[in-house]
């Protein structure tokens, strides 16, 4: 499959008063066409910050490309003026946000917000944009859009907002969806809705989706691929079956095992990380981890270390996969459904 | 006193030793106003009409959708928002009607955990005063000890002595939490109501918190109202669970029963929703139509008949009671009536 998007050795950072905050350090990863990829992480372990870069929505100063490329369909990003990015926002790249609440325009009706994109990318009369708004609505699900189209955000739920806002992403057959915590704002039952509507879309459309989440359930139900972030970094990447259930970063156990288990009897105890995410503002010479990993050595507080490729798909970078460290098995909260697949 | 032991023998209040809480019929109405006189035009039915029970030592976990309820029910029950009707019996006392010191005296034995540990802290007070202030106000112990308790209490919440003089804002979001627990235990409650604790957190550090829940329960010999979205948390949180939806109680039942044979059509849609964190895993997921209505203006019937997938013409009319259906499981829903 084709490359549709390549982020190689991206680094963004933003000048505060407290100094220099290297929200990511040295990202690269590749999205094929038709695929999704989620991109999970803490808060503040730059994930959103990546997914921003793509669309170019970091402000230029504070924030700063500090190295790195974004390539998309073989044209660097970057190095777009102002005026070219207009061209590509919302017609080749549209953005979901996390809060249907505030990311909607409250004064315009949703029509017209729909239409926006339609006219200054398609060339469509307002007449034409209103009725692919009509069918964009009926698209994603909300019921009578006839009067729907008309009418204002706050008469919306948050589901429907959350609805409206993936018909106006949409509206253009984006190549890439970046959806930054679609379902996080919502309540189980309309996540259920909204995950089972962005997968019908996908086939539908083709689109490719980045996925930002920080929520494992949804990342197995909707990812095709995973990379794992912490502290400004990738440390890990693989197919999603390979992060569940052959993972090999110590962060990526700790996040499996904080999950509390549905089928568990709630006896055992959650292996919890110990400590707090570091400091972006002053970032560790070595890796991010260390300093909350429990299989930390000393070389992991010195030199960050190398990708290790452990198959075609994943790579993961942790000095344990270096051939002279102790071979370290993961713990069993890791151990996801009780059965490995390459164990 | 007198009037106190008369009021319990009317309203046959059971002196059960197992029984630390119990709530029947809590009712919570916010009244509507609108128009030009700002006249009342109805109600906002935030809890309608709930009964719980809570033994000593166990753990309640109460979920729902937002909206449901679940916070203004938990915070009711602890008197911080007044009922419209129904009754708080806690420790074999009725405390719906009690007030002024007799609730003050009461108080120090039910307390909360709050949802933001960003906003629940005063960023002007220094740690160790938050957390003697509770104390401060019930006690008249002298500085000196107060400092010893303090001291105790954050060590024992995996904080440091030290932190004593540090102002919340240097501290991150579960270490916040841990503050505002030992804020909470400072006075040796019975009772913690815990108003989605861990939803503010990211992963990593909501297990430290929940992990550090379970200790202490078992230390202080506490019990806990869980009320959480979050259904995985609360199951692991929980003994008991109970279902909340649009303000009325839908199912009750042990842990294992509400998960695993769910009786209630929306406690069904609502577990087989749950993203299990396990890519093999292709659930059946029951995929609810629409919203939830609103309060304001609830379904006639059983509230849920909207978006019920197997709703019957009667569950437009009748109003569902909770109903032991299995030992140890309650459901209010009228595919169980027998008539």
């Amino acid at each position: 499959m084709d490359k549709i998007l390549k982020v190689n050795d991206l680094s963004v950072s933003f000048d505060t008063y407290g100094g220099e905050v290297k929200a990511v350090r040295g990202v690269t990863f590749e999205l094929d066409e038709k695929e999704t990829l989620a991109i999970v992480g803490e808060s503040g372990s730059g994930k959103s910050v990546t997914a921003q870069s793509i669309m170019r929505l970091i402000p230029t100063p504070p924030g700063k490309f500090a190295s790195g490329s974004i390539e998309f369909n073989g044209e660097s990003i970057l190095d777009k003026s102002e005026k070219q990015m207009e061209g590509i926002r919302g017609k080749d790249i549209s953005m979901i946000f996390q809060d249907p609440m505030t990311s909607l325009n409250p004064t315009m009706t949703v029509g017209k917000q729909i239409a926006e994109g339609l006219i200054k990318h398609q060339n469509m009369s307002k007449k034409e944009a209103h009725h692919r708004g009509i069918e964009l609505l009926k698209l994603v699900g909300i019921p009578n859009p006839e009067a729907r189209i008309k009418q204002y955000p706050h008469q919306f739920s948050g589901g429907m907002r959350q609805r409206a806002m993936i018909a106006i992403a949409l509206a253009c057959n984006p190549k890439i969806l970046i959806a930054d915590e679609p379902t996080t704002a919502l309540d189980v039952t309309i996540q259920a809705q909204i995950l089972d509507l962005m997968r019908d879309l996908q086939e539908q459309t083709g689109t490719a989706i980045v996925l930002i989440t920080h929520d494992l359930g949804v990342v197995a139900n909707a990812a095709h691929r995973v990379a794992v972030m912490y502290g400004g970094k990738v440390v890990e990447t693989g197919k999603v079956d390979e992060i569940f259930y052959n993972p090999k970063h110590p962060y990526t156990w700790g996040l499996l095992g904080s999950m509390p288990k549905l089928e568990g009897s709630g006896d055992e105890e959650l292996q919890a990380i110990p400590g707090s995410p570091p400091d972006l503002a002053d970032p560790p010479k070595g890796c991010p981890f260390a300093a909350r990993c429990p299989y930390a050595m000393k070389v992991c507080e010195e030199h960050m270390p190398e990708y290790t490729e452990l198959s075609d798909t994943q790579k993961t970078a942790c000095w344990l996969l270096d051939e002279r460290a102790p071979k370290v098995e993961p713990p069993e909260s890791a151990v996801v459904g009780g059965s490995k697949v390459n164990g | 006193m007198s009037q106190q032991v008369q009021l319990d023998e009317k309203k046959d209040i059971h002196v059960d030793k197992e029984v630390l809480l119990e709530v029947r019929n809590l009712k919570k109405y916010y009244p509507v106003h609108a128009g030009f006189f700002k006249r009342k035009v109805g109600d906002v039915k935030a809890v309608d009409d709930i009964s719980l029970t809570l033994k000593k030592g166990e753990t309640f976990g109460l979920v729902g959708e937002s909206g449901c309820g679940k916070s203004t029910a938990g915070r009711t029950i602890l008197r911080l928002t007044e009922s419209t009707d129904g009754q708080v019996i806690f420790d074999g006392k009725d405390i719906t009607n009690l007030s002024g010191s007799l609730l003050r005296e009461k108080r120090q034995d039910f307390q909360m955990v709050f949802q933001d540990p960003y906003a629940s802290l005063n960023p002007k007070m220094m740690v160790g005063h938050l957390v003697d202030e509770p104390i401060r106000n019930y006690t008249n112990k002298s500085h000196k000890q107060l400092k010893t308790e303090v001291e105790e209490l954050l060590e024992r919440v995996g904080l440091r002595a030290e932190d004593y003089f540090k102002y919340p804002h240097e501290f991150s979001g579960g270490q916040r939490q841990r503050i505002g627990i030992a804020r909470a235990l400072a006075l040796n409650p019975k009772l913690i109501v815990a108003d989605e604790p861990v939803s503010a957190l990211d992963v990593s550090i909501q297990s430290q918190v929940l992990n550090l829940l379970k200790e202490l329960q078992g230390e202080f010999d506490l019990t806990y109202l869980f009320i959480a979205h979050d259904l995985s948390v609360v199951k692991h949180m929980s003994d008991r669970i109970g279902v909340m939806y649009l303000g009325h109680m839908v199912e009750v039942g042990d842990k294992d029963a509400i998960y695993k044979e769910p009786l209630h059509p929306y406690t069904q849609a609502l577990t087989s929703a749950i993203p299990e964190p396990d890519p093999l895993i292709k659930k059946e997921r029951i995929i609810l139509e629409g919203d939830v209505p609103s309060p304001q203006n609830p379904p006639t019937g059983c509230v849920f008949h909207t978006r019920c997938p197997v709703a019957m013409p009667k569950c437009k009319e009748i109003i569902p009671q909770l109903k032991e259906v299995r030992p140890n499981q309650q459901v209010a829903c009228l595919l169980y009536d027998k008539e």
